[in-house]
């Protein structure tokens, strides 16, 4: 397996999608080394908007693009797109269902030492309570690919959250994402492990840990797609097995586990654990030192699934 | 020739004015006041200036309009009956349950409406991401947004006008019903905008001060929107919250409020009498 910069490979697709697609414009944020909407600069600079410090005008002028027929891909963190310019992705977005894309990185606490103010752990719920607006939180090379052309294939608000960070490649050649559809990556009936973006290698390792050392058979599926969720693979979840435990980079309250929670409630007797942010600011920190502090670790998924 | 479309112009405004007063009668809500102030704007825009084509609302190389003011709906559903986009059935459901006219306008449900707006300080965005994309086409078309003097209290309008004037969108016009009158009071009261013109002329347009209410400065003054000047335009339009109603002139308690009894008899008459001059 490989590491790979998730900000890297999603910009070295969307140029290779741009060469395609006439339509598609990049937006950004004055973050473009950090987001790499560079890369789209670099490659179709006729088609590239530096908008500055400014992501509410940001927003509406992707909106303007899309009125138009353009298909904008907006660049910033994903702190100043959820949060400072969140009325705009509402109102002037989501509401007129416009087909405008929002890549947003530095997702989660993969800002690290950078603080809590560019920390995003509320993102995915905030956006999840927006209406027509789909949610992707993908966790490797090839499903940040997979999910790029998903978003642009579907006519209406995408929202990709990207980390910072590097990400281990998890998809086999033969794994196929799908927006509203969850993907399994291990089966197994005792316990249902249900990750999204990067944490479905951890989720992964934590299976196959589970299953030599302990003898517990634990499903693995990847929610890349948060918002359609497959409702089917969640009933289904609740109905076989007894437990399940969510893995997020996120706040517990609002995001995947809230979302899985919601489901699984309305069927069978699995209970749900959340693994996550526990509804607090993180402090300072790097973004191993965090995720080990707030449990997002394979030690702590397996001691979560063994508590059951 | 001139003075013929000045009064046909005029004619169009009383009518409108009536529609408004109807609408606020029967759906007993609303927002008057600013609807009122903006709608000789409005009545020039669509019926002097702007290519359009009602008949065929998404023509490709129609100028296009946003009211960012989205409360001030009541007065573009009116010019937009008056041009021809919906009827007068239609209208008069305004803000009843499932009407498609809500109180500030929806794209997907009106015909003519060019984006859904209603959260003040988004407008001026849109307008300008539509603006860009014309010139990216090479297209000939242009872009009309049609402010509220309060509306640009909001920072996100400042972040469009400085992306507007750096990016030279030419084909840009806003429009600033500078009525003076906001919810809460007077403008300058409330927090204030002046020095304003030196505002707009400092982040980068081209300002045209007029009386708001004048077709004949209106039209002089759009008409003669300069095409290829690199700088967008600004056109402070000073007019009166209320205008054509006596008791809501320069009100803010007409912000928002229907018509019913008293007020109701005294609006119909003032803008049927308004009418009837126009007959003599």
């Amino acid at each position: 397996m490989a590491k790979k910069s998730m900000r890297h490979e999603c910009a070295k697709h969307l140029v290779a999608l741009g060469a395609k697609h006439q339509h598609i414009f990049a937006l950004e944020g004055d973050l473009k080394e950090s987001t790499q909407s560079i890369q789209f600069q670099t490659a179709h600079p006729g088609r590239y908007i530096d908008c500055g410090i400014a992501e509410q005008n940001m927003v509406g002028v992707a909106a303007g693009l899309a009125l138009d027929g353009k298909i904008p891909f907006v660049h910033s963190f994903a702190c100043f797109i959820s949060m400072r310019a969140i009325e705009q992705v509402r109102t002037s977005v989501a509401y007129p269902r416009l087909n405008v894309k929002f890549v947003v990185t530095h997702g989660g606490i993969s800002p690290g030492t950078a603080g809590t103010t560019h920390h995003a752990i509320e993102d995915i719920a905030i956006m999840r309570a927006i209406p027509n607006m789909t949610v992707l939180v993908p966790g490797d090379a090839k499903e940040v690919q997979q999910a790029l052309e998903a978003a642009l294939a579907r006519n209406g608000p995408v929202y990709i959250r990207l980390g910072a960070g590097d990400a281990e490649d998890v998809y086999d050649e033969k794994a196929n994402f799908a927006i509203g559809k969850a993907t399994q990556l291990r089966p197994g009936n005792d316990v249902i492990i249900i990750t999204t973006g990067t944490f479905m290698y951890e989720g992964v390792i934590a299976s196959d840990i589970l299953r030599k050392e302990h003898k517990i058979n634990a499903r693995v599926l990847q929610m890349a797609s948060i918002k359609p969720i497959d409702r089917e693979a969640i009933l289904r979840a609740a109905e076989e097995a007894k437990c399940i435990v969510t893995v997020e980079e996120h706040n517990i309250v609002g995001g995947l586990g809230g979302a899985v929670c919601e489901i699984a409630a309305e069927v069978g007797n699995a209970r749900v654990r959340r693994i996550g942010i526990n509804d607090h600011f993180c402090g300072v920190g790097s973004q191993v030192c965090l995720l080990r502090q707030e449990g997002l670790t394979v030690e702590n998924i397996i001691d979560t699934v063994k508590s059951f | 020739m001139k003075k013929d479309k000045i009064s046909e112009l005029k004619t169009i405004s009383r009518h409108a004015r009536k529609l408004i007063v109807e609408m606020l009668i029967c759906a007993g809500c609303g927002h008057p006041g600013g609807a009122l102030s903006s709608i000789d704007i409005m009545t020039a825009l669509y019926f002097d200036i702007m290519r359009i084509d009602p008949h065929d609302p998404k023509w490709d190389e129609r100028d296009r309009f946003i009211l960012s003011k989205g409360h001030s709906s009541i007065g573009l559903y009116a010019i937009l009956h008056l041009r021809g986009f919906m009827d007068r059935t239609t209208l008069l459901t305004f803000r009843q349950d499932n009407s498609n006219l809500c109180g500030h306008p929806d794209m997907h449900k009106v015909a003519g409406v060019e984006m859904s707006t209603g959260s003040l300080g988004h407008g001026l965005s849109v307008g300008a991401g539509m603006a860009f994309a014309a010139k990216c086409d090479k297209k000939k078309h242009r872009v009309f947004v049609l402010m509220g003097d309060g509306e640009t209290q909001e920072g996100s309008i400042w972040e469009a006008a400085m992306f507007a004037s750096h990016h030279k969108l030419d084909n840009l016009i806003g429009i600033v019903d500078r009525n003076m009158i906001q919810i809460d009071g007077n403008t300058e009261d409330v927090l204030a905008l002046e020095p304003y013109k030196a505002k707009w002329e400092a982040f980068g347009w081209d300002v045209a001060d007029i009386d708001g209410h004048d077709f004949v400065q209106i039209q002089e003054c759009m008409r003669n929107i300069p095409r290829c000047s690199d700088k967008p335009t600004l056109i402070l339009a000073n007019t009166v919250k209320g205008k054509g109603i006596s008791f809501m002139e320069h009100n803010p308690a007409w912000h928002g409020g229907g018509l019913k009894g008293e007020h109701a008899e005294i609006a119909l008459n003032e803008v049927n009498a308004s009418l009837e001059k126009d007959r003599k």
